[in-house]
C-alpha cells in the first residue's frame, strides 16, 4: 500500500473509496485533502473551494451520507467510504427534487454556495427526520452565502423537506 | 416577460456543478501563479533575495524590469503600478513586487516564502486624520485623492439665525465583499498568426476594464487582447477594478512562461490584498427652524482612499450626491474629500460611497429628532423631498416621489408604533433583553453618477443564431444578480417572445461590444434600455428585409430568423446609449442632473439586545422601496434580501481590524459574516412606479438594499438603550459596551 518519496518518507497511499456510484483507484499523497484530490484529480470541479479552513461550506460532500467540509477532511481517510458530490444528484439528466426546490424558488444567485447547500439540505431529506424552522436554518448554518440572505434557501430547503415528508406519507415504506 | 419571475437561466448548470467558473477550467499544462508582495506600508524597495533550497531555474519570474509595456493599471488615474521595481516606493502592505509560477503549487509556495524583500522603510499614513495633517505627506501635494464641493444656497448666515444648529461626526469601518469565490484568473499569450494574442479567463465584472489595462499592460491594439467573463462566483462591486490587476499578473507570467497560468487566490491573499468598502468619518451640521424645518446642511465628508487614487474619486463622487439625502433644504455645502494612506487601496462595493454618507445622514435625523424633541417619523415627513423640489445639485425632482407613503409602508408593516409602545414598558424592566425598532429613508441614484453613461457610450447588441433563437450581445457580467435572465426577459418582452427563445452570448471580448462595466445599479436600467432598442431595430430589419411577417407567432419568428441567419450568414443588430434630453450635468460645479432617475425606499428593524453579552439579534426587518417597475420579481426579491444580509453586517458584526496597515483578520473564521441563524426573515416590499427611462418602466436595484440596513439598526438600538454614542458601524458587542460605559461613568 505504502510507496516512499526521494526522502524515504512514507508519503503515497493508494486510495480506495465510492465516488457518485463509481468505485475510484488512486494513488495519492497522504497530504493531500479529500477536495483537492476530488477536484484536481478526479475533475469533479463542482465541489468548490472557497476558505481551505472549513468555514465556508462550498467544498461540502457526502461522505457514507453525511456532510463533511472536504478541505479539513484528508482524502487518506475517505479509503473504503462512498462519496456523493453534486455531480452525482442528478441521474441522467433528472434534477432531484431538492434541487429543483433550489431552482423554482430562486434559492441559487451566484451558485458557489450552491452545491454544498444542495448536498447538505439533501442528507436532511435523507434522514428522514422533521425539522423545525430554527432546525433548518441550523443545519445549514455552516453554509456561507454572500449573495441571498439565505431566505430563498431555506425556502427550498423547507419545501424539499415538506415534498419529501408527503411522498413518505403517501408512498410509506 | 416582464414582470415575471422566469426561472433563472444558468440555475439548472449551477445547482448541476457542471457551471464553469474560473478556476475549474481545464487548461493541459498550466502553471501555478503566486505573487509576492511587501509585508511594510511604504519604504523603497532596495533589493529581493532568492533564498536557497528552491530550484529557481524552474520557475518563471517577473518582475518589473520584464513589464514589456507600461506598469501603471488603467483606471480613472493611471497611478497604480502593476509591480514595483527595484528603488521604486512601496506604498502599502500588499504591494505586488515579483511574480512567481511552477508547474507544482506546493513548490510554488513555498519559494514565495522563501523570498526576501530588502526594503527601506519610511514612515507611513495609516488613518484619515494623519492623511489631512500631511504626517508625513505622501500623495501628490495634498495627500487628496479627490475633492468635490457641492454648494446650493448660503448656510454661513443661517447658522446664526437658525432656533437649532446641531452637529455631529460619524464613521464608519471598511468592508470585505466576501464573494465565496475568491479572485481568480486563468491566462494564455502565445502567438496567431504572428501576433502575439493575450487572453485572459477571469471572475471579472467589468471585461473592457480589463481588456484596456492589458492593452496598456503590453502595448498591443486591441485585436491582441481577450477577455472572457468565467462564470462568477460572487462580486459585489469586489471584482470591478481589481481584475485590471490581477489579470495582468497572470497575463505576465503566462507571457514570461509562455504557458498557461492559473493564479487563484487563496481567501487569506484575498482579504488582505484586494479592495474593501472605503473607512468613512462624516461630519454634518444642520440648522432647523422652530417647527423643525431643514434649513441648513453643511457635510464634511471623508473617505479614506488608500494608496492609489484607483475608483476612489467615483465613488467619492456617489457619496457626495448622496450625503444630503432624501431632505429639501434650501442651503447645502458639501465638502468631500478622498486621502491616501499607506493602506492598500479599497474600491468598489456594493453602495460605493451612498452607504457611508446615508448613514452619517439617517443617524443623524435620529440624533435631531431627539434633541428638537420631535418624533423620528414626524422630522422626515416635514422635510422630505417631493415632486419640484431641488436637490443639492440643483436637479429638480420631476417624479411623482410620495416618500412619506413610503415610510408610513415600511411602519406599518414592522408595527412600529406598537411595538414602540410595547417595547416603552417592557425596556425598564429588569431582564438583560432590551428591544428597539428603528428606520432610516434614502435613495440611490441609478446608473454612473453625473456624465458616465455618456462617456461610456455603451453598446449592446441582439444576435439571430442558426436555430432561431436570439443571442443578446453585452459585455455585463452575471455574477449571480440576474443578468442573464432579466436581459433575456427585455429582448423577449420587446420581441414578443417567449423568453426560452432568448439567451446571452459568452461574455467574451471577441464576441460581445462594450456594454460598459457591470457596476452601479445600471444593468437593467441602462443597459436594457439599449437592448429594447436593439431588439426593435431587430425586427424591423427582419421585416425591412422580407424574412418576418407582422403579426408573427413564436414559431413564425424562430423560422424567420433562421431563414435569414442562413441568408446572409449573421445578422445583428446593435443599440447605443443617448442621454436622454433634458439631463444636465457639469463635471466641475457639480451642478445638474446627478443622475437620471433615483429608486428610494424605507427600511425598518427590530432588535433585541443582550445586556449580558452586548449582542444584538435582528428579530425583524422590512425593506419597502420604489425600483420602478420590477422586471423579475423573484429575482428582484433576492437582490434586496442579499443586501439586506450586507447591510446587517457592515452595521453589527463585520469588522476589518488593520495593524500596521495590514489587515490582520484575512480569514473567514475572524471576519465574521451573517449566517443563516443570524438573519431574521426579510419582508421586501416592491412600490411600483414605472420610469419613463428605463426598460419596461424599470430602475436600478442592486445597490439600494445596501444604503438602508445600517443605520436603520442603529436607529433601533437607539430605541433599545437610550441615547449613547451611537456614531459608528459596526456596532461590534466590544463598542457597544465601550458606548453603554461611557454613560455609566460619565
Amino acid at each position: 500500500m505504502l510507496t516512499k518519496n526521494a526522502a524515504g518518507v512514507k508519503a503515497r497511499k493508494r486510495l480506495c473509496m465510492t465516488v457518485n456510484g463509481r468505485a475510484v483507484e488512486i494513488e495519492i499523497d497522504i497530504r493531500e485533502s479529500l477536495l483537492d484530490v476530488l477536484r484536481d484529480r478526479l475533475q469533479f470541479t463542482g465541489v468548490k473551494q472557497g476558505c481551505s479552513v472549513g468555514e465556508c461550506g462550498a467544498c461540502t460532500v457526502l461522505l457514507d451520507g453525511t456532510p463533511v467540509n472536504s478541505c479539513i477532511y484528508l482524502a487518506a481517510w475517505a479509503h473504503g467510504k462512498t462519496v456523493v458530490t453534486i455531480e452525482g444528484l442528478a441521474q441522467d439528466g433528472k434534477l432531484t427534487p431538492v434541487q429543483e426546490a433550489f431552482v423554482d424558488e430562486g434559492a441559487i444567485q451566484c451558485g458557489f454556495c450552491t452545491p454544498g447547500v444542495v448536498l447538505s439540505t439533501t442528507a436532511m431529506v435523507d434522514s428522514g427526520k422533521c425539522f423545525t424552522h430554527d432546525e433548518v436554518r441550523r443545519e445549514l448554518s455552516g453554509h456561507l452565502c454572500r449573495c441571498t440572505g439565505y431566505q430563498k434557501i431555506v425556502d427550498a430547503a423547507e419545501r424539499a423537506l415538506r415534498e419529501a415528508e408527503t411522498a413518505a406519507d403517501e408512498h410509506p415504506v | 416577460m416582464i414582470g415575471a419571475s422566469s426561472i433563472r437561466k444558468e440555475g439548472r448548470a449551477k445547482v448541476l456543478g457542471t457551471a464553469i467558473y474560473t478556476d475549474d477550467k481545464f487548461m493541459s499544462g498550466a502553471l501555478h501563479g503566486l505573487t509576492v508582495r511587501s509585508e511594510v506600508p511604504r519604504g523603497i524597495l532596495r533589493a529581493i533575495h532568492f533564498g536557497e533550497g528552491i530550484p529557481w531555474e524552474e520557475f518563471t519570474l517577473v518582475t518589473a524590469a520584464d513589464i514589456p509595456g507600461t506598469n501603471l493599471v488603467a483606471s480613472v488615474v493611471d497611478d497604480q503600478p502593476f509591480l514595483v521595481g527595484i528603488g521604486e516606493e512601496i506604498t502599502h502592505s500588499q504591494q505586488a513586487v515579483l511574480l512567481l509560477a511552477h508547474a507544482d503549487r506546493h513548490l510554488a509556495e513555498k519559494a514565495r516564502r522563501a523570498v526576501r524583500l530588502e526594503i527601506e522603510e519610511l514612515p507611513a499614513v495609516l488613518d484619515i486624520q494623519s492623511s489631512l495633517d500631511l504626517q508625513p505627506l505622501i500623495y501628490g501635494t495634498s495627500n487628496l485623492l479627490k475633492e468635490i464641493r457641492i454648494a446650493k444656497g448660503d448656510p454661513d448666515p443661517i447658522w446664526a439665525q437658525a432656533a437649532h444648529v446641531i452637529e455631529g461626526e460619524y464613521r464608519t469601518g471598511a468592508q470585505e465583499q466576501m464573494y465565496i469565490e475568491p479572485n481568480a484568473m486563468l491566462s494564455v499569450v502565445e502567438p496567431k498568426d504572428g501576433l502575439l494574442q493575450v487572453t485572459v479567463w477571469g471572475s471579472l465584472q467589468c471585461p473592457y476594464y480589463v481588456h484596456g489595462a492589458l492593452k496598456q499592460l503590453f502595448g498591443l491594439p486591441e485585436k491582441q487582447v481577450r477577455v472572457v467573463a468565467m462564470e462568477m462566483g460572487g462580486a459585489f462591486g469586489g471584482k470591478e477594478d481589481y481584475p485590471s490587476v490581477n489579470g495582468g499578473h497572470a497575463a505576465l507570467l503566462a507571457w514570461k512562461s509562455g504557458k498557461p497560468v492559473r493564479l487563484i487566490y487563496d481567501r487569506e491573499e484575498d482579504l488582505a490584498c484586494t479592495t474593501k468598502r472605503h473607512p468613512s468619518r462624516t461630519r454634518l451640521r444642520t440648522a432647523f427652524d422652530a417647527d423643525g424645518n431643514l434649513l441648513a446642511l453643511e457635510a464634511d465628508f471623508i473617505l479614506d482612499g488608500g494608496a492609489y487614487a484607483t475608483l476612489s474619486p467615483v465613488v467619492l463622487s456617489r457619496g457626495a450626491v448622496h450625503a444630503a439625502g432624501v431632505y429639501r433644504c434650501p442651503h447645502v455645502r458639501i465638502h468631500a474629500r478622498a486621502v491616501a494612506t499607506n493602506t492598500p487601496p479599497p474600491g468598489a462595493f456594493r453602495g460605493f460611497g451612498a452607504p457611508q454618507s446615508l448613514f452619517a445622514m439617517e443617524r443623524h435625523m435620529d440624533r435631531c429628532a431627539r434633541k428638537l424633541g420631535l418624533d423620528a417619523v414626524e422630522l422626515r415627513r416635514k422635510n422630505f423631498l417631493r415632486m419640484g423640489d431641488t436637490m443639492a445639485t440643483g436637479q429638480v425632482i420631476r417624479e411623482d416621489l410620495d416618500l412619506a407613503g413610503l415610510m408610513d409602508r415600511a411602519l406599518t408593516a414592522i408595527g412600529y408604533r406598537d411595538k414602540r409602545a410595547a417595547f416603552a414598558l417592557t425596556n425598564p424592566e429588569d431582564g438583560p433583553i432590551k428591544r428597539g425598532v428603528g428606520f432610516s429613508v434614502f435613495m440611490h441614484g441609478c446608473g454612473f453618477t453625473g456624465n458616465g453613461e455618456s462617456h461610456v457610450a455603451s453598446v449592446a447588441g441582439v444576435e439571430g443564431l442558426a436555430d432561431g433563437t436570439v443571442a443578446v450581445l453585452a459585455a455585463s457580467t452575471e455574477m449571480g444578480q440576474g443578468k442573464n435572465t432579466v436581459f433575456a426577459q427585455i429582448v423577449a418582452e420587446a420581441l414578443q417572445l417567449p423568453v426560452e427563445l432568448v439567451d446571452t452570448a459568452p461574455v467574451d471580448t471577441d464576441r460581445v461590444p462594450n456594454s460598459g462595466p457591470t457596476v452601479a445599479s445600471r444593468s437593467t436600467m441602462m443597459v436594457g434600455r439599449i437592448l429594447e432598442d436593439a431588439a426593435i431595430g431587430f425586427k424591423q430589419a427582419l421585416v425591412q428585409q422580407g424574412f418576418l411577417a407582422e403579426p408573427y407567432t413564436p414559431e413564425t419568428f424562430q423560422a424567420a430568423v433562421a431563414k435569414a441567419v442562413a441568408a446572409l450568414g449573421s445578422l445583428r443588430c446593435y443599440g447605443q446609449y443617448h442621454r436622454p434630453p433634458g439631463l444636465q450635468w457639469n463635471d466641475v460645479t457639480y451642478q445638474g442632473d446627478a443622475y437620471p432617475t433615483y429608486s428610494w425606499a424605507c427600511y425598518a428593524a427590530e432588535v433585541a439586545v443582550d445586556l449580558d453579552t452586548y449582542e444584538v439579534k435582528v428579530a425583524d426587518f422590512v425593506a419597502v422601496q420604489e425600483v420602478g417597475r420590477v422586471v423579475n420579481p423573484t429575482l428582484a426579491a433576492g437582490q434586496i434580501e442579499g443586501g439586506v444580509a450586507q447591510g446587517i453586517g457592515w452595521g453589527l458584526w463585520e469588522e476589518v481590524t488593520m495593524q500596521r496597515g495590514r489587515m490582520v483578520n484575512n480569514q473567514m473564521t475572524n471576519y465574521i459574516i451573517p449566517t443563516a441563524m443570524d438573519l431574521p426573515r426579510i419582508q421586501v416590499v416592491f412600490l411600483e412606479n414605472a420610469h419613463a427611462g428605463g426598460p419596461g418602466g424599470a430602475k436600478g436595484i442592486g445597490e439600494l438594499p445596501m444604503d438602508g440596513p445600517a443605520p436603520a439598526v442603529v436607529n433601533a438600538l437607539e430605541n433599545a438603550l437610550g441615547a449613547l454614542r451611537l456614531d459608528e458601524v459596526p456596532m461590534t458587542p466590544d463598542r457597544l459596551l465601550e458606548r453603554c460605559e461611557e454613560v455609566t461613568h460619565g
